[in-house]
Parts: C-alpha cells; sequence; structure tokens
C-alpha cells in the first residue's frame, strides 16, 4: 500500500515538474553594434521677407526660428554631422530670376561646432524670395557621399513662387537618386496653398508634414527629427527588377529598394537550396496622389511559369505604403542517391514577380516609379507539421472518456479472459 | 478486503488528478475569457520608448506590457514593432490626444493596422480598429484583438505566426486644415495565453524576424559579408525571455492524464471481474 501512494506521489510530482520545467526557453542572442557612417542633417530655414511677421506667440516669425535653432543646436546628438542652408537670405531685389535662385549654405554639413553655427544663425535678417526647390536641390548636394541616413529639415513660411521648377517634383527625383534621402517640413502659419506643397515634398520622400503654431513646437519637432535622424537603421541596397523572370537580378538575403512605376510589374530571382526557406515581404509607397483603391500582389513562381506561393494586399484611403509577403519552404531531398557526397544539391531559381495595381489622376507623373522596399531572407530548415496537433498529442473531455473507456473495456476483457482460462484449467 | 480498498485509492487518485486537470485548464479559459485581466493600464508596467517610427524599417521596437509614448504630427504614419510568440493572443491599444479644438477644424477618423514579420496585414477579431473623433473630442481610443498566433501554418495560410509585429497608427480622414498639428499618442501591446486548444503541430525554422537570416549570418562569423552587402537590420523584436522553445503544451497534461486513467480504468475493469471478495468456496480464516 505505502509503495502504491509513493509510487502515486511520485506521479504527481513528475507532472508538476514537467509542467513547470518546460516553459523555460533559449536565452536571447546579443547583437552586435557595427560601425556606422555618421548620419546627415541639413536644416533649410526660409529667411524670406515674410519671415518678417510677428505672429509666433506674439514674436516674428524669424526669431521663433532663430530660438528654436538656437535650442536644436544645443541638443544635437554628438554622431550627427549637421548643416545649415538658407533660402532668400541675401536678394532684396525684385528681379525674380536673381531672387529665386538666391540659396546658400550657411553652415557646411560637418562635425557641429555650436558656437560657430549659433553666431551663423543669429546673422539673419529676412530678407528675399522663397526658392524652395533649388534650396532642396542645393541641400541634397551638400549631403552627398558617404552611405549614412540623410534627413533634410525645411523651415518655411510661404510657398514656391518661382516656376517652373516644382519643389515637389524636385523632392521626388531627389528621392528617386536612391540616397535615402527624406525630407521633413514644418510650415510656420500655413495656408492652403503651402500645406498642400509642403505635404507633398514629405510625401514623395517619405518625411513628416508639421504644422507649427507656437515656438516650443517648433524646436520639440526639429529636435526630435534630428534625433530621428540619429537612430540606426539598415541601408538598403538599389536593385533593379526586369520586366522577364530569366533578365531578372539574382538577389540573396537582404534589404533592397526599388522604383516601380504604376501598373508595371516587376521581377527578381532568388536562389533557394533544398531546405531553406525563402521570406520575401514588399512594401510599395505611395509617394504621390494615388487613387482611393490600390493593391499589390508579390508572387513566387518557378522559372517554367508555375506559381508557388503568393502574397497579396489590397486597400482603400490614406495610406503611406501597401505591403505584403511570402514564405517558401522548399523541402529536403528526399532521394539520399542524388546528393552524393561531392555533389552539393542544386538550387532552385525562384522568381518573385512584383505588380501593383494602383492608379493615379492624370495629371499626376507616374515617373519615376514609386517607391519599392524588397526584404529577402533565407533561413535555413524548412518547417513541417507531421499533425494537426502538437507532437500529435491530444486534449479534452472526450480523449479522456475515450481512453477511460478503453482501459475499462481491456481491464474487463483481460479479467475475464483470466477467469476463464482459471476456470477451464480447473475443470481439467 | 484488500480489493476494495485498492480500488478507493485509485478512484481517489483518479479523482485527485481530474480535477488537477480542470483546474489547470479551467483557469486558462477564465485567463483567456477575461482580457482585461492583464490589461488593466496602471500594475507594474514599465515605461516603454518615447518615440515612434515612421516607417517598416524605421519602426520603434517596444515589448509587450510596456507602453510606449510618442509626439507626432497629424497625418503621421507611426510604427512600432513588438514580438509575439506561438499560443498568444496579442491586443494593441492605442490612445490618441488630440490637439485642442479650437484649433481643429472637423472630425477625423484614425486607424490601427497591425502586421505580420511578413509585413502580411493581420486581421483583427473585434475591436475599434477605426474610431471616428468628433470635432470637440478630446482622445480617441483604438484597439485590435489578433487572432491566436500559431506556431506553425502552411506556407499559403495568412495565419498569424510567431516573430515580429508591426503596429502602424495613423488618421486615414480628416479635414485639410487639421495636417501637421501636434497629437500624443499611447501604445500598448498586451496577450493573453490561449492555452493548449491552440497548440498546433510544427514549427517554424526561425521567428518571422525580417533580417533574421543576416544576422544569424553575422553570428556566424560569416566573413563573406563584404563593402557593399547590406547590413544587419537590428533585431530589436525578440521577446526579454527569448521565444518558446515550442516543447510545452498541455497537451502533454491530458494524454499522460488520460494514459493514467486508463491504466486506473484497466484495473478497476480488471478488478470488477475478480469479485468483491475472496471466492465464497475458499472458508473464512484460512
Amino acid at each position: 500500500m505505502i509503495t502504491r501512494k509513493r509510487l502515486t506521489a511520485g506521479v504527481c510530482v513528475l507532472l508538476a515538474t514537467l509542467a513547470a520545467g518546460f516553459g523555460t526557453a533559449v536565452p536571447a542572442a546579443a547583437d552586435e553594434p557595427s560601425t556606422t557612417p555618421s548620419p546627415k542633417v541639413e536644416l533649410v530655414l526660409d529667411v524670406s521677407g515674410s519671415m518678417r511677421a510677428r505672429d509666433i506667440d506674439g514674436q516674428s516669425r524669424i526669431s521663433a526660428a532663430k530660438q528654436a535653432f538656437n535650442d536644436v543646436l544645443d541638443a544635437v546628438p554628438e554622431e550627427v554631422e549637421l548643416g545649415i542652408r538658407t533660402l532668400g537670405a541675401d536678394y532684396p531685389g525684385d528681379d525674380r530670376k536673381v531672387g529665386c535662385k538666391d540659396t546658400k549654405l550657411l553652415y557646411p554639413v560637418g562635425p557641429l561646432d555650436r558656437t560657430e553655427a549659433k553666431t551663423a544663425v543669429a546673422t539673419l535678417t529676412p530678407t528675399g524670395w522663397t526658392p524652395i526647390g533649388p534650396a532642396l536641390l542645393g541641400a541634397a548636394d551638400d549631403l552627398q557621399g558617404g552611405d549614412a541616413t540623410r534627413r533634410i529639415v525645411l523651415i518655411t513660411d510661404g510657398e514656391d513662387t518661382c516656376g517652373p521648377l516644382d519643389p515637389c517634383e524636385v523632392a521626388r527625383d531627389i528621392a528617386a537618386r536612391g540616397i535615402h534621402l527624406v525630407i521633413d517640413t514644418l510650415g510656420l502659419v500655413p495656408n492652403a496653398k503651402i500645406r498642400q506643397q509642403l505635404t507633398c515634398i514629405a510625401e514623395a520622400t517619405g518625411g513628416t508634414y508639421t504644422a507649427v503654431q507656437h515656438t516650443d513646437e517648433l524646436s520639440g519637432r526639429v529636435k526630435q527629427l534630428v534625433d530621428r535622424a540619429a537612430e540606426p537603421v539598415v541601408t538598403p541596397v538599389a536593385t533593379e527588377g526586369a520586366g522577364s523572370c530569366s533578365a531578372a537580378p539574382q538577389l540573396k538575403a537582404g534589404l533592397y529598394t526599388d522604383r516601380q512605376e504604376i501598373g508595371k510589374h516587376r521581377w527578381y530571382r532568388v536562389d533557394v537550396l533544398p531546405g531553406q526557406e525563402l521570406r520575401a515581404s514588399v512594401s510599395v509607397a505611395a509617394d504621390r496622389a494615388v487613387n482611393d483603391d490600390y493593391g499589390v500582389l508579390l508572387r513566387a513562381v518557378t522559372t517554367h511559369g508555375r506559381e508557388i506561393v503568393r502574397g497579396a494586399e489590397s486597400g482603400t484611403g490614406r495610406t503611406d505604403a501597401v505591403s505584403t509577403g511570402l514564405r517558401y519552404p522548399k523541402p529536403e531531398q528526399e532521394d539520399a542517391d542524388v546528393s552524393d557526397e561531392d555533389l552539393k544539391p542544386a538550387a532552385e531559381a525562384v522568381c518573385l514577380q512584383l505588380s501593383n495595381s494602383f492608379s493615379a489622376p492624370p495629371s499626376v507623373k507616374t515617373t519615376p516609379g514609386m517607391p519599392v522596399e524588397l526584404t529577402i531572407d533565407l533561413v535555413e530548415g524548412p518547417d513541417d507539421a507531421s499533425d494537426v496537433a502538437a507532437f500529435g498529442l491530444g486534449r479534452g473531455w472526450w480523449l479522456l472518456g475515450v481512453m477511460v473507456l478503453t482501459g475499462l473495456i481491456a481491464g474487463l476483457l483481460f479479467g475475464w479472459i483470466s477467469r476463464w482460462r482459471v476456470a477451464v484449467w480447473r475443470t481439467n | 478486503m484488500r480489493t476494495p480498498r485498492r480500488n478507493r485509492l485509485g478512484r481517489a487518485c483518479a479523482g485527485a488528478l481530474l480535477a488537477g486537470v480542470t483546474l489547470l485548464t479551467s483557469a486558462g479559459a477564465a485567463v483567456a475569457d477575461d482580457p482585461s485581466a492583464s490589461a488593466s493600464p496602471a500594475d507594474g508596467e514599465t515605461a516603454g520608448p518615447t518615440e515612434a517610427g515612421t516607417t517598416f524599417r524605421t519602426a520603434t521596437a517596444i515589448q509587450q506590457e510596456q507602453t510606449a509614448t510618442a509626439d507626432a504630427s497629424t497625418g503621421d504614419y507611426l510604427y512600432w514593432v513588438f514580438p509575439a510568440d506561438s499560443g498568444q493572443r496579442p491586443t494593441v491599444r492605442a490612445k490618441v490626444s488630440l490637439p485642442e479644438s479650437a484649433t481643429r477644424h472637423g472630425a477625423s477618423t484614425w486607424q490601427v493596422d497591425v502586421y505580420d514579420g511578413l509585413r502580411r496585414r493581420q486581421a483583427c477579431m473585434y475591436g475599434h480598429q477605426t474610431r471616428k473623433a468628433a470635432p470637440d473630442a478630446g482622445t480617441v481610443e483604438l484597439s485590435c484583438v489578433l487572432r491566436t498566433v500559431r506556431a506553425w501554418a502552411e506556407p499559403w495560410a495568412f495565419d498569424p505566426l510567431p516573430g515580429s509585429y508591426y503596429v502602424r497608427l495613423t488618421v486615414t480622414g480628416l479635414a485639410e486644415e487639421d495636417l501637421g498639428l501636434p497629437v500624443h499618442v499611447e501604445t500598448e501591446v498586451t496577450s493573453t495565453a490561449q492555452g493548449g486548444a491552440h497548440d498546433v503541430g510544427g514549427a517554424l525554422a526561425e521567428p518571422l524576424v525580417p533580417g533574421v537570416s543576416l544576422a544569424s549570418a553575422q553570428q556566424d562569423g560569416d566573413s563573406e559579408q563584404d563593402g557593399d552587402s547590406p547590413q544587419a537590420a537590428p533585431l530589436g523584436s525578440e521577446p526579454e525571455d527569448g521565444w518558446s522553445s515550442g516543447w510545452w503544451t498541455d497537451r502533454w497534461l491530458w494524454t499522460v492524464g488520460g494514459g493514467v486513467l486508463a491504466a486506473l480504468a484497466a484495473v478497476f475493469g480488471y478488478g470488477l471481474t475478480r469479485g468483491t471478495g475472496r471466492p465464497s468456496r475458499v472458508p473464512p480464516g484460512v
């Protein structure tokens, strides 16, 4: 009896231990920091005549901007290389041609000398025109070189009246250079026209737009944007998808960017070894005014044109991007004869077809294409499930009932048989 | 006299085991049925990041049970990324503090979307995924309850799998004049464990974390990484105590318990055929 009780207790303890023990997991692997090139930021400040207006917390727009710059310059993170460019600071005249070229680099992009930069900002007086387009082009050139993240922070109170250079087109062209440049815009006391122009610029480069009404808002937001530039982020590699699978660029695991025009598809190729899993995710950014209903489709296709798996997404309404993804676990090779010692299993070329169903009003330019971000991952060891349930284990009262019933019947049968055998043995 | 006692003991043990199993499963179910149990905002939460990313790539990593805050402009697309493991059913909550109603020009519609590690949009089972804020409203609260994360699914399925999950919060409809106004947002992800009923067979080779293959290649000391090869993504999205091994499920208890019960039932059944005491032929006291 005692032995039995002990056994029962032992089983209970064992179960409890099992229950408690299996919750533990594999410890997290720490990732090592890598040396990254220092991020570059350029602040582009509008110093046009209209900045004299005194409507921000009772002070003039330019003094609000100066105060904000002082705050920001104090708080710039060490690793950020900061530059300052002005527009409309020098030419007070009425000649539009000259006025619309009036942009200059006030403080060059590089390691920051705070006092020097502050002194330079203090000298500014509101003067001329508002050539946003040329200023953006200049800023993009200032930030050239290196592989770090780049950010332009544009602070303005007026729309670009210089034409024919539409600053929004300029921004999109800059973004299409593939230099990972983001333009954030801040509008001081904006009206509908400025707002439209500034949101268009921000949208075209994946930046943000802020309407500023108070000085502290201005300095807080610019600080936030500069800090954002300092965040470590993976820089994607530019690639160019082809019109057919056979001509498609071969991609390895990594992060890629491309441009895709509305209504055109692109092909990429990835080699997948048996036993590997391909994971591809893609997002197409709506960097211009597009119609309200849109979609994106990513297909994994064999070289013979058979579709393996697809990821599709569609949406409606305001969006920054539409994205989808797929995964394709390629099974291990079945027969061992093929994979001899010296014969490596052949990789399968999987074609990825990316298409979108964006549409845009006729007034919207379709070139350059919309930014595409493509993530390719290849993971070892495909997954497979041998059973729907975990380890093929059962669960629930039906299971218990069936098991108890089976046990009972088995016990009864066994008992009767042995009884019958004893009876037979006795009669003999 | 021995047999009845033995049977009583057997029944007692079976009863205890059943009670244990019942307690275990019903406790799990109770937790599952009451999502607010683990989601009350005040108890012992750690403060999360105070910034939010603006793209998938720059999404700010948060952990579950953390409250992430951010100051942003109306119209920004704000991204966070959090890890979710198999068996969990995450709930994303977001609270947007709108700018003063005096500066606003109309109602605005806010929306929270959740994407998985492959950037596939994940459906919300219920919750206020999209909500319209009245022109005079001070805050708007959004929520999204995801489906239970499964350990494995077929490649053709869109089921949620263990890995990173992206939260995107933005305004989808507003008066044009309200673009760019400052807002303050708070986001929190909680999850409830769903118990063994959702434990499926199979497991992913790696959780669905973007850039996972590059990170593992770097850790292996892969020297092939030349100058122009992409850098590894910062893998901020991992649960604090790592991914579960997928080994434990309460199905073990059920199955083992069932086996024990079956054995006891067999013994009981066998005992029945033996009769209740000694055979009547045997005289007492021998």
